[in-house]
């Protein structure tokens, strides 16, 4: 695996995110994954001790980890990592950004180049987001 | 009177950075087209990109669908679409019921291209396609009927802008179709989107009432009321809260039962508004404030028509009708009351009996266009029933514009009239269908084709959809026509009772499906059945409801 940023904030290192369920039970270390059929209310009284959350995409076209990073900004003010993990396209660069995440976990043979490029796409976007305005 | 080509007067005029943003996206998209040539992207991942960009795979060839947001052409553009037509079609496009235009037989690789011509008259096909906001539609008589409570252009706009590229809802369960009216006579089908809009004036600024769940295809669902008085500031938030509950809760694993729809019902109307309140009350409203600043932004960028005709206009447009008996009928049927008194609204049919529905060659685009440049302010104007509209035709000049489009061959005095068909494109291209439309509304246009005969019957509707998805929204038609496959046969189902507008009804199916020539043969009966029984001024969906379906039915399959 290699991270790719896509905020700027420097990504943590963490090699293994604790699945939700398991942690919520233990509670040990700071980085969990979320599947993305958890509402990410269900994170509220935790959120203080976390520092990386991985949002999980099983398949690209399913957009549901968009709200919750979304969700987790705008609702819960989350201020720690949100990465992106599994089947993404470099295509969703941009989208991923604007809605909070700070960095995708890719392939070690993924093609970087077309992930900076797409970043660096768009001049201005028509719609202000509470993560990042237009 | 002429306007500066530029200037059109029925849509935003772009700015700069409008221009910028269509370069960007189509550096975007010739990246992708790119890496699927070179394999890099294979299908699967490369679908969901090109249809966000308008290009679907059909059956014989791709096409590319282009989007009109609301509905509106300026002359400039008319000219490149039939350019494009000439150069990389086969001289003809087809105007879609999402008031779009479609181009069935584009080369994958031109369209990167294509879309550079496009950009250079600001155009473009972005989400007219994929699970997405498509590009939305509005009425076709914006800011000139006569019934208007407001022109519904300018917040078509902001949702268009707002809508484009949005990183939220990009990746949704399914299509998420918008439209908005301004009129008390819903003429956008507004319950029948999964979001229909009615705008209207209030004390303090506009007021939408919101309708979410309706839509066609395999469950027809009529939409019901979310909120009756969203206030204009809050209207972005709202369909930000909307397409948030959809994004987290839509269906994903059933590609059928993936619309918002679908959801509405499940959860309950109740549920589901109490859970776009939530999101209202956990946003952060500010970020998402429509300001009255920003609606003045974009009401500046449209510009208005100079309506001024002589004082005799409408006398001379009386001398005319009495001098011109085909000019008068053509004008009984294909004309809309304007808010001034000198001008008309002009519904140019493309429905003339026995030709595709919709369609029109690169001859009649550059015709129109330059039609519109002398009669109605270079607008023209696409409506979801397949037709076209000049906005603004002044009274004393209507005649010469009837002689034009006779030129034309696009002089058809039916719409709104049985002829007046709706049809998807069919087995002929696309590979969802089940059986053919094209040919079927062919055979009914020219069955009914007598001008006498279709002002006889009056006012009655076809709508045909080659396979359950309803692309040709075969519910709402009075009469609807449903392809199906019937053990490898092109067979067709004949559904009665449908209507779009405010007394919206989902057509009720009439019984077992027809071959084509038998169910041209049904329909004819079916009218003719209607002909002999009705009450005076009785509208055929009235006539069914006073008889029964079963009346009909009887009618229908009388010598099968």
């Amino acid at each position: 695996m290699k991270l790719f940023d896509l905020s700027g904030r420097k990504t943590l290192d963490v090699a293994s995110p604790v699945p939700f369920a398991e942690w919520k039970d233990s509670q040990q270390g700071t980085a969990i994954s979320l599947p993305q059929d958890v509402e990410v209310e269900e994170l509220h009284p935790y959120l203080g001790s976390l520092t990386l959350i991985v949002l999980e995409f099983p398949i690209f076209r399913d957009g549901r980890a968009f709200t919750q990073a979304r969700s987790l900004r705008e609702y819960e003010g989350y201020e720690g990592e949100i990465r992106a993990s599994g089947h993404l396209l470099p295509d969703q660069a941009i989208h991923l950004r604007r809605c909070g995440f700070d960095s995708v976990a890719l392939s070690e043979d993924a093609n970087v180049k077309d992930w900076e490029e797409q970043l660096g796409r768009y001049q201005f976007y028509y719609q202000n987001t509470a993560v990042s305005p237009a | 009177m002429t306007q500066p080509a530029s200037r059109s007067v029925g849509h935003y005029q772009y700015e700069e950075r409008d221009r910028v943003f269509l370069q960007e996206r189509i550096n975007e998209f010739e990246g992708q087209v790119r890496r699927r040539l070179s394999g890099e992207l294979g299908e699967e991942e490369f679908k969901p990109l090109r249809l966000m960009n308008g290009v679907y795979l059909q059956l014989h060839a791709y096409m590319l669908r282009v989007a009109i947001p609301y509905g509106v052409l300026d002359s400039r553009q008319l000219h490149k679409l039939a350019d494009i037509a000439a150069k990389y079609d086969r001289n003809y496009g087809h105007f879609t019921t999402r008031q779009n235009i479609q181009f069935n037989w584009i080369a994958l690789k031109d369209v990167p291209t294509i879309l550079r011509e496009l950009a250079e008259v600001d155009m473009h096909a972005i989400q007219t396609s994929g699970n997405c906001i498509r590009n939305v539609t509005s009425d076709e008589f914006a800011g000139a009927a006569k019934d208007e409570l407001m022109d519904p252009r300018i917040h078509a706009e902001i949702v268009r802008q707002w809508s484009t590229l949005h990183p939220e809802f990009t990746f949704l369960p399914r299509k998420f179709k918008i439209a908005i009216s301004g009129s008390p006579e819903d003429r956008v089908a507004a319950r029948f989107h999964d979001i229909g809009l009615l705008a209207r004036p209030g004390e303090n600024g506009p007021l939408f009432r919101l309708f979410v769940g309706g839509g066609l295809g395999r469950t027809p669902v009529v939409g019901r009321e979310l909120f009756d008085s969203v206030k204009e500031e809050d209207l972005i938030a709202t369909l930000e809260a909307v397409l948030r509950v959809y994004n987290a809760f839509g269906r994903r694993d059933n590609l059928y039962k993936a619309r918002i729809k679908i959801l509405v019902q499940t959860i309950g109307l109740e549920a589901f508004r109490t859970a776009v309140e939530e999101e209202l009350g956990r946003m952060d409203c500010a970020a998402y404030r429509l300001t009255p600043e920003h609606v003045a932004q974009i009401r500046a960028r449209f510009a208005l028509p100079d309506l001024k005709a002589p004082a005799d206009a409408a006398d001379v447009l009386e001398q005319h009708k009495k001098a011109d008996p085909a000019f008068a009928r053509w004008v009984a049927s294909n004309t809309h009351p304007h808010q001034d008194e000198g001008h008309v609204c002009a519904v140019i049919s493309l429905k003339t009996p026995g030709d595709i529905p919709g369609d029109v060659t690169v001859e009649q685009m550059h015709g129109l266009a330059d039609l519109s440049e002398r009669l109605s302010f270079g607008e023209v104007r696409v409506t979801h029933l397949q037709n076209l509209v000049f906005g603004h035709v002044r009274k004393d000049q209507l005649h010469e514009l009837w002689q034009g489009l006779k030129a034309l061959g696009l002089a058809a005095p039916n719409v709104g009239l049985i002829s007046d068909i709706v049809s998807c494109p069919g087995l002929d291209y696309c590979n969802l269908a089940n059986a053919r439309s094209l040919p079927l509304a062919q055979k009914l246009g020219a069955r009914f084709g007598d001008a006498a005969l279709q002002a006889e019957i009056g006012t009655l509707s076809i709508h045909m959809s080659g396979c359950i998805n309803a692309c040709g929204h075969h519910h709402v038609g009075n009469i609807g026509l449903l392809g199906v496959d019937k053990r490898g046969a092109e067979t067709y189902q004949i559904l009665l009772g449908g209507d779009a507008g405010e007394q919206a009804a989902i057509g009720g199916i009439l019984g077992p499906s027809f071959a084509e020539d038998e169910a041209v043969d049904a329909v004819a009966r079916i009218v003719e059945f209607y002909l002999g029984q009705r009450q005076k001024g009785e509208t055929f969906s009235a006539m069914l409801k006073r008889c029964g379906l079963k009346a009909f039915k009887e009618v229908a399959y009388e010598t099968v």
